[in-house]
């Protein structure tokens, strides 16, 4: 075999230390008072006022109406990515399976005009997609955070791969026993599915999670405000002559950085294998 | 998909084969031997997703181009038609070029150092034996982190107060002012964009790494004895359609994904800071209310990013063929 030198491991452990080193001052220094932090810069050891920042930042009602609690955004956080997540994987996997397992007139034109909003990411078109929004009164719901972000085609496509790729005599098998379009896409493709499911569950939760353009835009109302949402909003009050609160903001990011970082470490066979399966 | 060129006559029997074939619903390589042929349920299974096309993409996609072509109210008294006047503005502007410039430049640092580095690591990390998995699991992490908890964890870092980079940049005499001096900033952006792309990278060379028969690697040893040449000649060549379809995708993301990161460490406000062209729609559109002009610009990145996603189809097919 290869010669493994030590220089390999240096780059290794620089490498590491560079992605990793960030996360962890955010994390101690989130348990130490803002004063400190401004006076001595940040920290890589552990503090003693954790306790009470984070039970500050979760439960103490801030904001302009003083309505939101860091506690709300974590659950507003945790409705998108799961909303997200689950509602790709239904309308995608029965796209999918209607592309991939009946013949029938305009299919390949349907099919163009689904995978074509793979061309045109959020981004490009925020201004329109908001007019929109606000003419069928989806400002300010869970259903205007969530059912427009399903209108990309990235889970259509990784099933219809999938779906592909399922032996045709299953098919054969499911018609000579008699089960017609919906038992066998039941009762047959979505045990088979399990794995992808899961492996796309995973992506599709820390993409939810991590929306930050779309929420900002879709919500005023504070009660529906996301963690990244709040990061906009505590940074926003920033201005003026008092120490800005830094430990709070970094209780902040860990509690907008933990859910997804867990999910990938706990899961992380299956996190690579969507990733790299799905392509995106 | 053929490489074969097809003779003129060929190529005019097959336009009329696949319009035929179109229209009844065929495919030219049907996708199942078997498949269901009911009028209905196909139906059925698409309208959800359907109807979320068509509603939150195709409507406001369609309504991005007409309102490029207007000039509309600043309080909502109607648009008036001004052809292409917002497409003229946008690209004459010395403000929309010298964005469109520092976007390149953004592009090409962040997809250069977020590859090579990424690249780095995946050889080292396939190389080493005794605690790979802890090295894996430490560079796949910071994947999850979101771009504005990556941009606020580095706004800390380039704060001028407290920040340790700025600390740094002191002692060799430089004053580093993120959020005031142009290059700081864009210097500032750069790194977390990079920081936060690294992981991605990573795990798709490593994968594409892994994906090398062992005989290969084997041969590859007897034949060449410097690590340096066979990464050239071996490991290279066949990481190629991986790092091809990777760099589109960090060309993407360096233009539309560093979104959030340039909203935390500028924070609305322009004055004097670099930002990419996506960050410009916004701030003409919901900061200026210039909807036209905001639109005429989505309509040329639509274009732009249109591009880019058939280039990456082309690279995704030969990812599959590499498999």
């Amino acid at each position: 075999m290869q010669k493994i030198k030590p220089l390999d491991h240096l780059i290794l452990i620089l490498g590491a230390l560079f992605l990793c080193v960030p996360v962890v001052m955010a994390l101690m220094s989130s348990t130490h008072a803002a004063i400190d932090i401004h006076s001595n810069g940040l920290y890589i050891t552990p503090g003693s006022h954790g306790a009470e920042t984070y039970t500050k930042v979760l439960t103490s009602r801030g904001g302009f109406t003083g309505d939101v609690t860091g506690l709300l955004m974590l659950t507003n956080s945790m409705v998108m990515g799961l909303g997200f997540a689950v509602g790709k994987i239904v309308l995608s996997m029965m796209a999918a399976y209607a592309l991939v397992y009946f013949r029938f007139r305009f299919a390949t034109l349907i099919f163009w005009a689904i995978f074509a909003t793979l061309l045109l990411p959020l981004e490009v078109r925020i201004m329109p997609s908001y007019q929109v929004m606000s003419e069928l009164h989806l400002l300010n719901t869970y259903t205007g955070l969530i059912v427009p972000l399903l209108a990309s085609a990235t889970g259509t496509f990784f099933f219809r791969q999938f779906f592909r790729s399922v032996p045709d005599e299953l098919l054969e098998a499911a018609r000579i026993d008699g089960a017609g379009p919906v038992k066998f896409f039941i009762d047959v493709l979505v045990p088979l599915s399990k794995t992808m499911m899961s492996a796309i569950f995973i992506i599709m939760f820390i993409y939810g999670w991590n929306q930050y353009l779309w929420p900002l835009l879709m919500t005023t109302d504070e009660s529906f405000f996301t963690l990244m949402r709040g990061i906009k909003s505590i940074l926003q009050v920033w201005v003026g002559s008092q120490i800005p609160d830094y430990n709070e903001a970094f209780a902040l990011a860990v509690l907008a950085m933990v859910p997804p970082v867990a999910v990938v470490v706990i899961f992380q066979r299956m996190f690579i294998k969507g990733l790299t399966e799905s392509d995106k | 998909m053929t490489d074969t060129p097809l003779s003129l006559a060929e190529a005019d029997s097959t336009l009329f084969t696949r319009l035929r074939r179109w229209w009844s619903g065929e495919t030219a390589n049907p996708v199942k031997r078997v498949q269901f042929d009911r009028p209905l349920t196909p139906w059925m299974f698409l309208l959800p997703q359907l109807a979320v096309v068509v509603i939150f993409f195709y409507w406001p996609s369609v309504q991005a181009v007409t309102s490029s072509f207007y000039l509309e109210d600043p309080f909502g008294f109607g648009a008036t038609f001004v052809g292409l006047d917002n497409y003229t503005d946008a690209l004459t502007s010395r403000g929309y070029m010298s964005t469109a410039a520092f976007t390149a430049f953004f592009c090409v640092v962040v997809t250069a150092l977020s590859l090579g580095l990424g690249l780095l690591l995946a050889v080292k990390a396939d190389k080493v034996i005794r605690g790979a998995e802890t090295y894996k699991t430490l560079l796949i992490s910071v994947y999850a982190i979101a771009p504005p908890v990556a941009g606020l964890i580095g706004m800390m870092f380039f704060d001028m107060h407290m920040g340790p980079f700025t600390q740094i940049a002191a002692w060799f005499g430089h004053d580093l002012r993120v959020g005031i001096d142009y290059w700081d900033t864009a210097s500032a952006l750069i790194v977390i964009s990079v920081w936060k792309q690294i992981p991605y990278n990573f795990i798709f060379f490593l994968s594409g790494l892994q994906s090398v028969p062992v005989s290969v690697r084997e041969a590859a040893l007897i034949d060449a004895k410097s690590g340096w040449r066979r990464f050239c000649d071996i490991t290279l060549p066949l990481l190629a359609p991986t790092a091809f379809f990777l760099l589109v995708i960090n060309i993407t993301y360096t233009m539309f994904d560093t979104f959030p990161i340039i909203d935390v460490i500028v924070k609305d406000k322009p004055a004097n800071n670099p930002m990419t062209l996506v960050y410009k729609v916004y701030l003409d559109g919901f900061k200026g209310n210039d909807i036209g002009g905001s639109s005429a610009q989505s309509v040329i990145l639509m274009v732009v990013v249109a591009l880019l996603t058939v280039l990456q189809f082309r690279f995704l097919e030969r990812r599959v063929h590499y498999g």
